[in-house]
């Protein structure tokens, strides 16, 4: 597999980054070199192994449903970089 | 100890025992760490936010506490660096993110909860590569941190601020954060011990998330029983973390024995040659050599193999990256952090400006790299294949604990690298976390202490792996070594001797 700049562009979307011309060039040769690395993988049989998702193998932790403090809107807010009437204030997002 | 060192010289239990005893204060130890770290951190950059204020008054509250007669905890009154990736409330956080720049946590995590309940001093924030994401320190959007024993040489990471504050005393104990060996390593790099628990044994509530499945929080230290003494601390449950293990917590300071006899300890073959490739020589030697020291204090010893390690490179960077890629979708400019000013009414070019002003280039790397093994058409070829192989290293570490009650091996293949040798080459920088990263991936304990140094003076790490929960065997093990070397007794001279450096260092800095 190898990863084309375009390709390289539609990730940077996904992942809600922008990138220069110069690092969309650097980030193609880099993936692609760590993406070849990657592919000593393949050599492995793992048809019948259980992919492993933690280390801890548990089922669900459930609590009591009850109501506990939290923080305050004050508090929510106080990191906020701009905020109106007690919410997060964001560019337009609905037309 | 002798007369002439410095109380923040002295290990935490050596400070415990005359803070106990009221021959010296909380206020003295605070005054002597601070007076070091004001001499030497200008060049060793080990912190990035100093805390003095809040440090006096946590010494002045231990100070009254112990006048008092109030019994304190061991740890009462003892200076602590703290790495910037834990919520601290009312002092700033950062992860050493430009993103992060000025969030000012409005809770504590889980840990510093503990500390503050046990009486430890705050310091300061100890550097770290951005968002944990390095092996040496230089990814930090603050500057780096150099190593105390070659000021040339990076400290490791990507808690190379934390262990560079133990091994210069600008600090008495530290914590650290480890996902792929980011305590052992610089613990390494540095000389100093480390310990990254058992997943799940320290809660990771309030923590900044790097690799939910592969974090752990624990502590850096000076010598083994100051590092019992902070797991004592920081060890237990919490429901506020879901993954946090509710099993007994041991008084880890009880597994202090100086005696592995019968111990049966494996030295893993894939620790010392990854695809065939060995560590450097000096450090191959000194492993050697603690396998035979811990043979002749009574261990048995044996080497074992564990095929699917040479694998473990590229399914940790696959999963790390992962999840990465999802925690750090938080930053969007919203909630906390930075927001670019770019003044975009278009709420996905806010997103996209915001984060590629506030992030710096390995995490963009490894968010475009984690976003592409978990995109559509991938997956299954990435991500599912790497967790599969997880299972099988995982599987092996089993196989190798039905024979071993240990493992051994280098904490990583070389000493401390220079500043500036892995940046441009990302694989050979993954490469230096190759002893460490199966650990994180089998969610085991693993340690790492003082074994040697090079022909440079540079200190290697012995790195020890136990089984879930195991680590008090860790401990033990670790203690009897320590007892039987003096390797934790030496100290790092580079800054010292700096006179006639300081160009040298400025020189660098500039290429």
């Amino acid at each position: 597999m190898r990863l084309t700049p375009e390709e390289v562009e539609h990730v940077a979307l996904l992942g809600r980054l922008q990138l220069t011309d110069e690092e969309r060039e650097r980030f193609t040769t880099q993936l692609n070199s760590i993406l070849e690395h990657f592919e000593q993988l393949a050599q492995l049989d793992t048809s019948n192994v259980p992919p492993m998702t933690h280390a801890v193998a548990r089922s669900n932790v459930f609590r009591e449903d009850e109501p506990s403090s939290s923080l305050s809107p004050e508090e929510a807010l106080q990191n906020s970089p701009d905020q109106a009437r007690d919410c997060f204030r964001v560019p337009r997002v609905i037309e | 100890m002798s007369s002439s060192q410095a109380l923040n010289e002295l290990t935490a239990h050596e400070l415990s025992d005359l803070l106990g005893r009221r021959e010296v204060s909380a206020r003295e130890v605070l005054d002597a760490t601070w007076s070091r770290l004001e001499d030497v951190d200008e060049e060793i950059g080990a912190y990035i936010l100093r805390t003095r204020e809040v440090a006096e008054v946590q010494a002045a509250e231990s100070d009254e506490k112990r006048a008092r007669g109030e019994q304190l905890s061991p740890l009462a009154g003892v200076p602590l660096a703290l790495k910037d990736i834990y919520c601290t409330k009312g002092i700033e956080t950062t992860c050493c993110s430009r993103i992060l720049k000025g969030f000012v946590p409005p809770y504590d995590a889980d840990v510093i909860e503990r500390c503050r309940q046990h009486g430890l001093v705050f310091i300061g924030k100890a550097n770290m590569d951005e968002f944990a994401m390095g092996s040496s320190t230089e990814n930090s959007a603050f500057g780096v941190t150099r190593n105390p024993w070659d000021l040339d040489r990076v400290p490791g990471g990507s808690s190379g601020g934390p262990a560079a504050a133990i091994t210069a005393s600008e600090a008495v104990v530290a914590m650290g954060t480890d996902t792929g060996g980011s305590i052992r390593q610089p613990a390494s790099f540095c000389g100093v011990v480390g310990l990254k628990p058992t997943y799940g044994r320290v809660s990771r509530y309030g923590v900044v998330a790097f690799a939910s499945s592969l974090d752990q929080v624990g502590p850096i230290t000076k010598d083994v029983r100051d590092c019992a003494l902070m797991l004592n601390v920081l060890a237990g449950h919490d429901p506020r973390d879901a993954t946090s293990i509710d099993a007994p917590v041991p008084d880890y300071t009880q597994a202090l024995r100086p005696d592995v006899k019968g111990l049966r300890v494996g030295l893993v073959k894939e620790f010392m040659e990854y695809q065939g490739v060995g560590v450097d020589a000096e450090v191959g030697e000194a492993v050697r050599g603690a396998a035979e020291r811990l043979g002749e204090l009574g261990a048995e010893c044996e080497e074992v193999s564990l095929p699917h390690l040479n694998y473990s490179i590229p399914v940790y960077y696959i999963i790390a990256p992962a999840e990465a890629s999802s925690n750090l979708a938080r930053y969007d400019g919203v909630q906390y952090g930075h927001r670019s000013r770019d003044g975009s009414d278009d709420i996905v070019e806010m997103y996209r400006k915001t984060r590629d002003e506030g992030f710096g280039a390995e995490v963009k790397r490894r968010i475009m790299l984690g976003t592409y093994a978990l995109s559509a058409g991938y997956y299954d070829a990435y991500y599912v294949k790497a967790s599969q192989v997880r299972t099988l290293i995982r599987r092996d570490f089993d196989r190798a604990f039905e024979q071993c009650d240990l493992l051994i091996g280098p904490t990583s293949p070389s000493v401390a690298f220079r500043l500036g040798e892995k940046t441009d080459n990302p694989i050979a920088m993954y490469l230096s976390d190759v002893c460490t990263i199966p650990v994180n991936l089998a969610g085991l304990p693993g340690m790492s202490i003082p074994c040697g140094f090079s022909s440079d003076g540079l200190p290697i790490g012995l790195q020890l792996v136990g089984k879930p929960l195991g680590e008090e065997t860790l401990l033990r093990a670790a203690y009897a070594f320590e007892q039987s070397t003096d390797f934790h007794k030496r100290r790092a001279h580079a800054i010292e001797n700096r006179n006639g450096r300081r160009c040298a260092v400025s020189r660098a800095t500039a290429a």
